[in-house]
């Protein structure tokens, strides 16, 4: 700007151009600002740079003087470790990349079932803190207030160590409903398919499929003709009752392989593990309090005015709810909402605390501590983590476009 | 004829009172009175044994677990480790020092909060730049005639203190500079900050500790050997710095614009109009943001068991593996909540009180 002014005074009025005196920019570098700016960023770039070279020159050194190689060579050689709890088939002749894999697999699995279960206690929560009744609202304020104000570590030692740990031994398991309860799990009846359950797979492919082309077909229709059709009762009794006449008709193909105390342990019957049962607990009820505060934020940010024009137009309460409220509703709760799912996966790696194999437990823990690979295990730990962040604030702004109001 | 207001009858008795409140808040409507029913027998069937537990059938005086036989909670357990719960391992001796460190600590807190109090911006900057050092001294010793004591000795609530001050204070002015960064118009301090600050809030906590712990001294050249609680303290500083630069951000961002081209139109510069015009009414509008990063950082300062420091988790779990006391880690997991609740419980009302004084309708929000 200031050069723009100081150059034009220099114009002659009129007359000739005089040779004598070339436009000289009177501006102190330091006073320009683009100048500076530029100044700026190639000292920060190059003390970056300067940092970077210490340390990776440093790490170098150091590795070298511990006869650590570098690279991801390790990833093919034997664990030679067992994993209490996997969802592939491992051994402890796998390599070292199945523990990534296995422990990847882990953090997925309870990172989707504390978000199930988080998200429906969280909703009740959340609706429960706002009910005109006094003791329901009472009560959900003091659990969101008690949980949410108490470390996560805490509250999955105290499932953990004080809960699950003191349950009887196998010998004297708390029998129900064929399931066992002690301190080593919780241990059900596996069911076991039998010839002719693929046909009850088929039903159930089939009746969602169904439900999918009805409700397709009855938004047409009421757009057309402004009938409405029970869309969602037809889909339930479609994709519960198909595959169960199904089932019915081809003569129960499926059996039940019940777990029996062989020794000191059960046999048979699928096990889940205390690790899992007290870390799925503690990021279902710490997480819940967050999503309930969301969603009452959501809900008492749609005004007043729409319930009551709702009511005006004679729509009735649950329609109100589901037509009107909800919709408004959740363009303000997703956005929180993802990233507490985002935080129920972070926090998820707490596991390694209690020895839930998740992945940082299985490959952050043994198999850091096996290999002395730090740089290499790390890196692939926080790029799990840093990719899923990323794929979570994408959806969220593509999110946020979608929902956007456009205003007319 | 006379016309005279004739005075009001009384409301119908079953719409005041106990009656007409008990009608209109635990039972009106069919659904509503079942609810209430429902829930209150839950919550009488289960609060009547905890609270007979906790208060009632519980033993509070004795020095050994023979103390404890009245079938209720343990607490002579937690009271005869009471010292192990707030301190660590300090050497006795020398606990006058932790204790002045945390007076003082309280003591400008409570000067911060209290609405009435003069002089807050001379406290605030006691609390966030010499504290930090008077408090070092006190705690490490090693000059002014103190003994020195080493870290590892630090425990208990005073080594999850220490965590979270000195996460909040340090991180601080880092995330200040990270947010200006973000904002700035330079393309490459733009995309160094960005990076900075989504990798930091992308990754878990306890993998930066474990970061902190394994990599760390990896980075540095050989014989240089760090304390274990300052790579702890490295780890929380860098993580924490990204969140509260973010929020740092949002109070940036609620200043209006016009605030910025005022200044920009009195010729103010950069750092004129930054310190004297944005900082001064953004940082306002941040201390509840603030304020609940620091509940998340009080919390998460629990995860640095994890590479081997005894915080007040840590010293509960220690403690509940003593074979002497085998069996009342319920007690001790009860306690050590309730000490972070009433931290994080208060810190949020304050929080909460704060925002809501705060809303004084400047700003971009309606």
């Amino acid at each position: 700007m200031s050069s723009d002014i100081s150059n034009s005074s220099h114009k002659p009025d009129g007359g000739p151009v005089q040779p004598k005196s070339p436009p000289t920019d009177k501006t102190k570098f330091w006073n320009d600002p683009k100048k500076r700016s530029l100044l700026f960023q190639v000292l920060l770039l190059s003390a970056l740079g300067f940092v970077f070279y210490t340390i990776i020159d440093n790490t170098l050194t150091n590795l070298e003087q511990r006869g650590i190689t570098t690279g991801f060579d390790f990833l093919t050689s034997e664990a030679g470790f067992g994993i209490a709890m996997s969802l592939i088939d491992y051994t402890e002749a796998s390599s070292y990349g199945m523990t990534f894999l296995v422990g990847l697999l882990n953090t997925i699995l309870i990172a989707v079932m504390g978000i199930f279960a988080a998200t429906i206690l969280g909703f009740i929560l959340g609706v429960a803190r706002l009910s005109d009744n006094w003791l329901i609202s009472k009560f959900a304020t003091f659990y969101i207030e008690i949980f949410r104000n108490i470390p996560l570590l805490l509250q999955i030692f105290f499932w953990y160590f004080a809960v699950l740990r003191t349950l009887p031994h196998p010998r004297q398991s708390i029998e129900f409903l064929g399931s066992f309860i002690n301190n080593r799990g919780f241990i059900f009846p596996a069911p076991v398919a039998e010839d002719g359950f693929g046909l009850v797979v088929f039903g159930f492919i089939a009746a969602v499929l169904g439900s999918w082309i009805i409700s397709r077909w009855s938004a047409k229709r009421q757009e057309r003709t402004g009938q409405q059709f029970p869309v969602f009762l037809a889909s339930i009794g479609l994709i519960v009752g198909v595959p169960l006449i199904l089932f019915l008709l081809s003569g129960m193909p499926m059996g039940l392989e019940h777990p029996e105390l062989k020794g000191f342990n059960f046999r048979g019957g699928i096990t889940v593990i205390p690790e899992l049962i007290a870390l799925w607990l503690a990021l279902s009820i710490y997480t819940a309090a967050f999503i309930a505060e969301t969603v009452r934020a959501g809900i008492l940010a749609v005004s007043h005015g729409q319930t009551e024009a709702a009511s005006a137009l004679g729509i009735s309460k649950g329609k109100t709810l589901r037509l009107i409220v909800i919709p408004q509703a959740m363009r303000v709760v997703i956005p929180p909402l993802t990233s507490q799912y985002l935080n129920l996966t972070k926090n998820s790696s707490l596991a390694t605390a209690i020895g839930y194999p998740d992945l940082v437990n299985v490959f952050a823990g043994t198999t850091l501590n096996q290999t002395g690979q730090a740089i290499e295990v790390i890196a692939m730990t926080m790029a799990v983590y840093l990719t899923l962040s990323l794929l979570t604030s994408f959806f969220m702004n593509w999110y946020n476009a979608r929902i956007q109001l456009t205003e007319r | 004829m006379k016309y005279e207001l004739q005075p009001a009858m009384p409301p119908p008795s079953n719409l005041i009172g106990v009656v007409g409140w008990l009608r209109k808040n635990l039972f009106n409507g069919p659904f509503n009175s079942v609810a209430t029913i429902v829930v209150g027998f839950f919550l009488i069937s289960f609060m009547v044994p905890v609270i007979q537990w906790i208060f009632i059938d519980s033993d509070w005086v004795g020095d050994s677990r023979d103390a404890c036989n009245s079938g209720g909670a343990c607490w002579v357990f937690i009271i005869s480790r009471l010292d192990q719960f707030l301190y660590g391992f300090y050497p006795e001796a020398e606990l006058w020092r932790l204790q002045l460190a945390f007076i003082l600590l309280i003591g400008s807190i409570v000067w911060l909060v209290m609405p009435q109090t003069p002089k807050k911006g001379l406290v605030a900057v006691w609390l966030l730049v010499i504290y930090p050092v008077v408090a070092f001294f006190l705690l490490y010793g090693n000059s002014f005639g103190l003994i020195q004591v080493e870290t590892h000795l630090w425990g208990g609530l005073s080594l999850t203190l220490v965590l979270a001050v000195v996460g909040i204070v340090a991180s601080l002015p880092l995330g200040i500079v990270l947010a200006l960064g973000r904002q700035s118009e330079m393309p490459i301090v733009r995309s160094v900050c960005v990076i900075f600050i989504e990798i930091w809030r992308g990754v878990p906590l306890i993998t930066v500790l474990f970061m902190a712990s394994v990599m760390l001294p990896l980075f540095f050249p050989e014989g240089m050997s760090f304390d274990k609680l300052l790579r702890a303290l490295i780890g929380i500083t860098l993580f924490q710095s990204a969140y509260m630069a973010e929020v740092i951000r949002g109070g940036l961002q609620a200043i209006p614009k016009g605030q910025y081209e005022a200044a920009d139109a009195l010729g103010l510069g950069y750092w004129q109009k930054m310190i004297l015009i944005i900082m001064p009414q953004a940082l306002k509008l941040m201390i509840p943001g603030i304020v609940n990063t620091f509940i998340a950082l009080f919390k998460d300062t629990s995860l640095v068991l994890i590479i081997g420091l005894f915080d007040l988790l840590a010293i509960g779990q220690a403690a509940n593996q003593d074979p002497k006391w085998i069996g009342y880690s319920t007690e001790s997991y009860l306690f050590v909540a309730l000490m972070f609740w009433v931290f994080c419980f208060s810190m949020s009302r304050y929080s909460q009180q704060l925002e809501r004084k705060l809303h004084t309708g400047h700003g971009n929000r309606a």
